[in-house]
């Protein structure tokens, strides 16, 4: 195996089309117009000696390492900041140049601690390694003097030394070892576009300052590692490398949090995992990271995870730990007394976001050839299901449009109910890099969201919209597009059904819809509408991203065909730049969607009721498959209160944290007599489970993964599963234990499975994918390399369709005793329900929930900031802190819903979208009053909790 | 660095710079001349002032930070009643200017980059007043002084400590 190097060419590439040839040390080189002669050189497998530069941030030539020599020119240039020319001819090792780099690196030498063998950055440094390219034996000038080096000098403090900061919890900064290349600066800015550092001082008093010369934790940094990967020493290091030593060996592998889908090396020393650090050559994040994948990994080895199977009579008793063939075969033994008791539909399952493709797939299988029924739901159904039907129905097909390389040509980028800058922070870099670049940003939130007021990337456009009020907005966007001409009617006529664009051209240019109607409800300024509209259809390529601000409300299906529409009258798809993209939340749920979770589609969003689909299945299974769609998550739950529905096989998903309307989740769960939880902890739904199945992590198992973009990427085992099987692997033989021949002996045989049957997977196999990095779906015979951008030339339904998005406020509605608009969201640290996160040191930057609240609102309520609050909707009332802040509008106040003693879902509602029964989240009537502490419910569930999560023999219950 | 301790209260430092950010927001590249009117306000650059012209401005405390360190004019403290700056530059230094940059902190009990501490003077060198052709030149309070000597220091120290 051994460690992957990746070539640091030293400047980033160009993408001229332009070819200029030159010769470097007698060698020939052609390279796009506009590249380095150090990145030229490094083409031809040259080397130049260099420290500031590194091919993730521009050139900036401070160092002096990199000088060369070009015929006919005067001086040694810096090859990193001269670009090519046609017929140069450099040297890059004459005798001129090797005494210069000899006397620059004797200068560096003389105020750097030379603790080279107890230094973390032993083996991997490039100082080390430049001082020993250009053959440094001796410092002429000593070490003694003014340095910043020695904590004392002469028997004095030494005023220029400075102590390291720890206040990361993942990196330290030392800044004795600093030699002030400003790569961490550059990488800030340039690269994660946080602008947390700068270089301080002038000359000798040069340092690296964290915000205002502040430590780390307290400054703007959010800790997504990009400095510690550009520094070339020890300065900024992994505090696990400090602890553990380099590593020897690394695996290319895909990060399991958000839908981005960032390609990491897990880098390892044995079968400890040393740090996760971003592959240059993934195709979603080019080299970047955020806080979550790059170091928040330690939930893996937590000690609160389970790693003994477990199971129980009743929720009242405690746990006991049996073997895996115990577990299984009991859980096997189980769902067959229910269906001979209760009827073959009386069980079903959940598949889960987090897990890989060949894992959701076989969870499905399970449930269609092995329960007989179609009970099949995924956690998609309370975050992007709206995006599968409303794309399904104007376009075709239910993914985004683009790549994420695509932002880089879009010119005008609309963010809807989405904080990428919290929820998809790599994105968000790539994103705001363009909007430094020139492109124009509008933001329809009702929070002034770090999107919307980053440094450098501010909205040009922020629209905060009353939450419910999306179909209204963006439909008055299409108005003021439409009553202004501003539509693409060649690209409509030719891609579109002429007569239904009429049709919808003349809903949504009734004055109802007009920017000056949809203000009196929306709140949103007419102008601001219909500037941003008329941006958005003239500003260049236009390109839409939303997420879970859309999806998750009761028109969340009519708003995804709202914005489906605007592309389309704007002719702005099909192409580089521009397209229609949902920003999916978790890691896999694009690929559980395709996966065939959901009850009405087998995989590949092919409907039960197709007689061609299902043959596949029935032939390949040997097993008749149900017609007629099976039960939703809240169907089962319904059932289960009704007493039909008595078992479920739940795996990787804490439905009653992330469902709506917790009470009735409980109820739900608590009705059945087969709860099978398969997960990393005992989650809040294991509390009302009565078979623990423990999972295994992303590092644990060979798998993909598909992110927001289509594209499948590979997970790579680095580590035996702790638990003792992969979760493919657990599934397998609960299916062997009810009655099924499977024998998959490598989740690569599940892919073939899935590529033979399903046809936008049909040339996907682990073969191409391990030669492709990775692949986006499509990919079959007519895209053998996979499909970056969807829709080119003609819509996948044929022609795209224009549908009209009549606005109809929610039932949710404030009144006297619920004034104020409760919506929700996430943010940067924590992810989801917080059961990976919160077990890490990220919860230093948000150890809790609060209640943002407006001042104005806060005032007429006595609350003060950090004082404890009641928030009560007509579904229940939960206590947490209050934020005070205007970032929220008077009347809106805003959480999140990482913590589960915060239980935001007691107070969500059981509305949901009309068409996919997607919860309303996002709008939720609340009253907040002054409190003392917990409610009744959170006393009475943390009780509960603690009860149900006893196992037998151990003194301290789990968690 | 080091972070002086302002001797302002912090709501009024606040309303202050906002007051000066306002007059000058509209200038191409505002900064350096935000940050010239907030030492013409206070006397020098409070640290309370950066984040109020960083969200001002969209850049980044660390930003402007970076920038206020960088050039020694801007104050980081109040500076004495009166300042004066020796120049050290290399026409002023063959003209002997080393031997009156000795002399005039013994007179004064300072050294460069330093306040007395009755807070009569502060003490600053400057490299060129492009008035070499009087070296050894020195500013106090904004006006040149050229051709110093002696006698002129001793005036010089009268005059600060009056």
């Amino acid at each position: 195996m051994g460690l992957i190097q990746e070539i640091d060419y030293g400047t980033p590439a160009s993408k001229a089309e332009k070819q200029i040839t030159l010769t470097v040390d007698g060698f020939t080189v052609t390279v796009p117009e506009g590249t380095s002669i150090m990145r030229a050189s490094m083409e031809a497998g040259i080397a130049i000696p260099k420290l500031c530069a590194t091919d993730m941030v521009d050139a900036f030539g401070s160092c002096r390492l990199c000088l060369v020599e070009i015929e006919g020119r005067a001086g040694t240039p810096s090859s990193c900041t001269t670009p090519v020319m046609p017929g140069m001819v450099v040297k890059t090792q004459t005798e001129r140049l090797k005494t210069i780099r000899k006397g620059v690196m004797e200068l560096y030498i003389s105020d750097h601690p030379l603790d080279c063998l107890t230094c973390a950055a032993n083996g991997d440094c490039e100082l080390q390694t430049q001082a020993g390219v250009v053959g440094l034996r001796d410092v002429r000038y000593g070490y003694e003097g003014d340095n910043h080096v020695f904590k004392r000098q002469d028997g004095a403090e030494n005023f220029r030394w400075m102590p390291q900061d720890e206040s990361n919890p993942y990196f330290t900064y030392d800044p004795s070892k600093c030699i002030v290349c400003s790569r961490c600066v550059r990488a800030c800015e340039e690269v994660q576009g946080t602008f947390a550092l700068t270089i301080e001082g002038r000359g000798f008093e040069s340092r690296v300052s964290p915000g205002m010369h502040q430590p780390f934790l307290e400054s703007e940094c959010v800790s997504c590692g990009a400095c510690v990967q550009a520094c070339p020493t020890a300065t900024l290091t992994e505090k696990s490398v400090i602890k553990i030593g380099q590593p020897e060996h690394s695996v290319v592998t895909t990060c399991a949090y958000c839908g981005v889908g960032c390609s990491f090396k897990a880098e390892m020393r044995g079968d400890e995992l040393v740090r996760m650090v971003p592959w240059k050559d993934g195709k979603a994040n080019r080299g970047h990271s955020c806080v979550k994948g790059r170091f928040a990994y330690g939930y893996a080895t937590h000690k609160e995870r389970i790693l003994n199977p477990m199971i129980r009579e009743k929720i009242s008793d405690p746990w006991r730990e049996v073997s895996w063939e115990e577990a299984l075969a009991h859980t096997a033994k189980e769902f067959r007394r229910i269906q001979y008791q209760y009827g073959r539909g009386a069980i079903g399952g959940i598949t889960s976001s987090r897990c890989t493709n060949e894992e959701t797939y076989l969870v499905q299988k399970l449930i269609r050839q092995g329960f007989g029924n179609n009970n099949v739901d995924t956690c998609a159904r309370v975050c992007h299901s709206p995006t599968g039907y409303g794309l399904g129905q104007t376009y075709g097909t239910s993914a985004g449009t683009q790549d994420f390389d695509s932002v880089e040509e879009s010119d005008v980028i609309v963010v809807i109910g989405a904080n990428p800058s919290a929820a998809h922070p790599v994105f968000a870099s790539r994103m705001k890099k363009r909007i430094r670049q020139g492109a124009k940003l509008i933001v329809l939130d009702p929070r002034i969201t770090e999107t919307v007021d980053s440094v450098h990337a501010k909205a040009d456009y922020h629209l905060p919209l009353k939450p419910g009020t999306n179909v209204a907005v963006v439909t008055s966007l299409a108005h003021v597009i439409v009553t202004e001409g501003l539509f693409d009617e060649k690209f409509i006529r030719e891609r579109c059904d002429w007569s239904e664009f009429e049709d919808w051209a003349a809903f949504v240019a009734e004055e109802r819809n007009s920017p000056e109607e949809v203000e009196k409800l929306s709140g949103v300024p007419a102008e601001l509408i219909r500037g941003a509209a008329r941006l958005y259809a003239t500003g260049g390529n236009g390109a839409i991203y939303y997420g879970l601000g859309v999806t998750e409300h009761s028109q969340g299906s009519t708003t995804v065909i709202a914005i489906a529409n605007l592309a389309m009258a704007t002719g702005n798809i099909g192409r580089r730049g521009v397209g229609v993209n949902p920003l999916r939340g978790q890691n896999n749920v694009q690929g559980s969607c395709d996966m065939g979770s959901f009850p009405h589609e087998l995989p590949g969003y092919r409907h039960v009721s197709g007689d061609a689909v299902r043959d596949i299945y029935e032939s390949l299974w040997g097993v008749k498959i149900d017609n007629e769609p099976g039960l939703r998550i809240p169907n089962m739950l319904d059932a289960a209160v009704e007493g039909t529905f008595k078992g479920i096989y739940i795996q990787g998903e804490d439905i009653l944290q992330s469902d709506p309307d917790t009470k009735h989740v409980s109820a739900g769960l608590a009705a059945m007599e087969c709860v099978v939880v398969q997960d990393l902890f005992l989650n809040e739904t294991a509390n009302y489970a009565h078979v623990f199945l423990p999972g295994s992590t992303f590092l644990e198992k060979d798998g993909t993964f598909t992110n927001a973009e289509r594209r499948i990427n590979r997970v790579r085992k680095v580590m035996a599963p702790k638990n003792g099987y992969a979760d493919w692997e657990v599934t397998q033989i609960l299916a062997q234990a009810m009655g099924l021949s499977w024998n998959y002996t490598h989740p690569s045989e599940i892919m073939d499975e899935i590529a033979r049957t399903t046809p936008s997977f049909a040339y996907v196999s682990y073969g191409l994918l391990d030669e492709k990095g990775s692949v986006q779906w499509p990919c079959n015979e007519k895209a053998p390399d996979g499909t970056p951008i969807m829709h080119i030339g003609g819509f996948v339904r044929g022609k795209g369709k224009f549908i009209r998005t009549e606005y109809v406020a929610t039932d949710e509605k404030t009144g006297p005793r619920f004034p104020l608009l409760l919506t929700t969201g996430r943010i940067l640290s924590q992810y989801n329900v917080g059961a990976q996160t919160r077990r890490t040191d990220n919860v230093l930057w948000h150890s809790e929930d609060r209640l943002e609240i407006h001042p104005h609102d806060a005032e007429q309520r006595g609350i003060r900031d950090g004082d404890w609050v009641r928030l009560a909707s007509r579904a229940g009332e939960t206590t947490l802190r209050a934020l005070i802040t205007e970032r929220v509008a008077p009347g809106v106040v805003y959480t999140t819903f990482h913590h589960p003693d915060t239980q935001a879902n007691v107070i969500t509602t059981d509305f949901s979208d009309w068409a996919t029964n997607c919860p309303e989240y996002k709008v939720t009537a609340v009253q907040v009053s002054p409190s003392n502490g917990p409610s009744t419910w959170q006393q009475d569930y943390d009780e509960l909790s603690r009860r149900s999560r006893r196992i037998e023999g151990r003194l301290e219950a789990a968690e | 660095m080091m972070q002086p301790a302002s001797t302002q209260a912090p709501e009024d430092v606040v309303a202050r710079t906002a007051a000066v950010i306002a007059d000058l927001s509209g200038l191409e590249g505002p900064l350096l001349p935000i940050l010239h009117g907030i030492q013409e306000e206070f006397g020098f650059v409070p640290n309370e002032s950066l984040p109020v012209i960083a969200e001002a401005l969209n850049i980044s405390k660390a930003e402007a930070h970076g920038v206020v360190t960088f050039y020694h004019d801007y104050r980081r403290a109040p500076a004495g009643r009166h300042v004066l700056k020796i120049c050290r530059a290399e026409a002023c230094q063959s003209m002997g200017s080393d031997a009156i940059a000795a002399r005039i902190q013994q007179l004064l009990g300072i050294g460069f980059h330093e306040t007395a501490a009755d807070g009569s003077v502060t003490l600053d060198p400057v490299y060129c007043l492009g008035l070499c052709a009087c070296a050894p030149s020195a500013m106090l309070d904004g006006e040149v002084i050229g051709r110093l000597d002696a006698d002129k220091l001793d005036e010089i120290v009268a005059e600060v400590r009056s």
